[in-house]
């Protein structure tokens, strides 16, 4: 019989039953909600006079509407504000620990779930949020739901699910200097598409992954439902176990140790079957940028747009439809592209170690003038050890703008949108039409290719500075 | 909101778009709601009206298009990618579509309709072509999808396709079942469960 997986692993010990002929039904451990997706789910409960099941195992806070500016006065606009109060009043009502604005464990759903220890190895954790899939860096299962999904996990805790099939993306070797984790998985787009993992979970693995630290791994695992993956995972390991450590809510004393022995059991044996499995060397990755209106329209920053004869013909409608919504032309190179605003932030690039790596380049440095820069860390956390690191006057002497945490210009949910026409450089995950606001152009990258265009007010190539120095 | 689902026979409107993404269906600024309901009126907005005035729809855009209309959306492949709101799958039943039929459904998004009573029909890229070009020929072209047969066909040109989906959902669309209600029927075995799984 051959090996496991580590999905089957995991998977396997949370099944309640499976029925026959359709899906299973599995017990989720970490349930994390926020404001957006969530109150249609506890009208669906009170309709039905029921309380939530396990309050202990939710976890919420307030981030897609929340403003990133004066977040001790009262939400201005008025359908946000109602949203953030329902979430208080709901969670009030069915006893979750809401940690929402003003608290200082407050921020980014995905940030704070590992940051304050609840997210672990092996446990199945779900969120109404598509970007669930950053917990899968742990070595979970971990994937986004819907609301009426929303709903079950509340009423019961679990959620009937068909298993997906396996896909193992294998990258071994090593980067090359100013290739970071985002460049890696825009790489993985742009050779697989937008639904090369629609279908599939999918664990990363390789000396290249493995070399990563955990918020690294967590911008791969954010990004892998930017393929169409149900979920993305990675093995976990001593960075694993070392980042957890003593973190609040990480288990303690013989909690610990028993997590321990669980947690080393969870990696895909050597004779484990995959349905697809998918070998990159890390040395072929370049800093990769977007030019189009899906994550899997990426190039490498010194490549050019698809010519009109690159690209497949059923394609071809769709393809200039995009170009069109840029304002860019095909066979185009990238580099050089003025940009307008540059935002650092979201669940995919908002951690200590982004805005490290942005001030990093920066210090010393001011932003050129042409662009207006956001950062907006991705929790309370984050914004804290910033200001003790001195990262916060870095920005403040380049003329970057540092805001407080929240989901902000990822989605435009809140008042932080980019403006018709405008191109913004962003280290979020979508570059969808109207995303970042309406009429609004993403090109996604690095916080390194970030910081690079918000010095230059360009697109421009990290290597070209390494090289000069 | 119908729920269930039997025999759809209707006219269709043909979206040959591919990866059409939910911020797309509803963008995030319409998300504010704490209800259900009303979000078929912002359905595909940014798409239907320049710079969101309601009194300039886009002429070129297919639902503003008057030869087309009914209760079968017809989409490019990778329908419903990006975001998992369930608010897309909403609105898209709230302007009245039954049924959404593509090459390739995103994940949550084929889990959010099945939720919501909006059946995802899955056809061969072949088919999908097929359809596009017979309802662009004739706007009128009757789209019959029979989910009890689990088929769906062009009327009149006997050209039927079988579609594939796991008998557990058959059965709560085409009787009106929730998930949850199974779940909370079950919850006696996922106390056990939790008690098991305390003990190990």
């Amino acid at each position: 019989m051959a090996g496991k997986t580590l999905f089957e692993k995991i998977w396997e010990r949370h099944v309640v039953k499976t029925i026959d002929g359709g899906p299973s039904v599995l017990y989720i451990d970490k349930h994390f909600i926020h404001e957006v997706t969530s109150p249609q789910a506890f009208n669906g409960l009170n309709k039905r006079g029921i309380k939530v099941f396990r309050p202990q195992q939710v976890v919420a806070t307030a981030d897609h509407n929340v403003p990133t500016l004066d977040q001790h006065l009262p939400i201005k606009e008025e359908l946000s504000r109602r949203q953030v109060e329902a979430l208080k009043k709901n969670c009030a009502e069915h006893g979750i620990e809401l940690y929402g604005l003003g608290h200082p464990y407050q921020g980014i759903v995905h940030v704070i779930g590992p940051e304050l220890g609840f997210t672990q190895p092996g446990m199945t954790i779900v969120c109404g949020d598509s970007h669930t899939s950053t917990h899968g860096a742990f070595g979970s299962i971990a994937f986004g739901i819907g609301t009426s999904e929303v709903e079950m996990v509340l009423a019961t805790q679990c959620l009937l699910q068909s298993r997906p099939k396996l896909m193992r993306i294998n990258i071994e070797g090593t980067l090359n200097e100013g290739v970071v984790s985002k460049d890696i998985v825009l790489y993985i787009l742009s050779l697989i598409t937008a639904s090369g993992a629609t279908g599939y979970a999918v664990e990363f693995a390789g000396s290249a992954i493995r070399a990563l630290s955990m918020e690294a791994r967590m911008t791969i695992c954010n990004m892998s439902i930017e393929m169409g993956a149900r979920c993305g995972m990675i093995a976990p390991d001593t960075t694993t176990i070392d980042y957890i450590k003593g973190r609040p809510f990480a288990p303690k004393g013989e909690d610990w140790n028993e997590s321990l022995r669980y947690w080393k059991s969870l990696f895909s044996d050597a004779d484990a079957v995959f349905d697809k499995e998918i070998n990159i060397r890390a040395e072929d990755i370049e800093p990769m940028i977007t030019y189009g209106t899906n994550p899997g329209m990426g190039i490498g920053v010194s490549g050019h747009v698809p010519a009109l004869n690159e690209v497949e013909d059923r394609e071809k409608v769709s393809f200039e439809k995009s170009l069109a919504y840029m304002g860019l032309q095909p066979g185009a190179p990238i580099k050089g592209r003025k940009v307008d605003y540059v935002f650092i932030g979201s669940c995919t690039n908002s951690r200590i170690e982004d805005l490290r790596m942005v001030a990093s380049f920066v210090k010393g440095k001011q932003k050129a003038d042409n662009v207006e820069v956001w950062v907006v860390p991705g929790s309370k956390q984050v914004e804290k050890q910033a200001i003790e690191e001195g990262i916060d006057k870095v920005f403040a002497e380049a003329g970057f703008m540092l805001r407080q945490p929240g989901c902000s210009a990822c989605l435009g949910m809140n008042e932080d949108k980019i403006p018709a026409g405008k191109y913004c450089i962003s280290t979020s995950n979508r570059n969808f039409e109207g995303r970042q606001g309406p009429n609004a152009r993403t090109f996604l990258a690095s916080p390194l290719t970030a910081a690079v265009a918000a010095i230059t007010g360009e697109v421009g190539d990290i290597r070209d500075y390494y090289k000069s120095n | 909101m119908s729920k269930q689902i039997n025999i759809v026979a209707s006219s269709a409107v043909p979206l040959n778009i591919e990866n059409v993404d939910t911020d797309q269906i509803i963008p995030a600024r319409f998300l504010k709601a704490t209800s259900r309901d009303g979000f078929g009126k912002n359905l595909f907005r940014d798409w239907r009206y320049e710079n969101d005035d309601e009194s300039k729809p886009k002429a070129d855009f297919v639902l503003n298009n008057p030869r087309y209309s009914g209760k079968v959306l017809v989409a490019a492949k990778n329908f419903g990618c990006g975001s998992s709101r369930e608010h897309a799958a909403w609105a898209i039943k709230d302007a009245g579509f039954d049924v959404v039929v593509s090459s390739f459904f995103a994940d949550i998004f084929k889990n959010n309709a099945l939720n919501n009573f909006l059946l995802p029909v899955t056809v061969s890229e072949e088919y999908l072509q097929q359809l596009f070009t017979a309802i662009e020929a004739n706007p009128g072209t009757e789209i019959v999808v029979d989910l009890p047969a689990q088929t769906i066909g062009i009327a009149g040109s006997g050209n039927t396709q079988p579609f594939e989906i796991n008998s557990y959902k058959k059965t709560c669309l085409v009787n009106g079942y929730d998930d949850i209600d199974f779940l909370l029927s079950i919850k006696p075995e996922i106390e056990e469960f939790e008690s098991q799984t305390e003990k190990a």
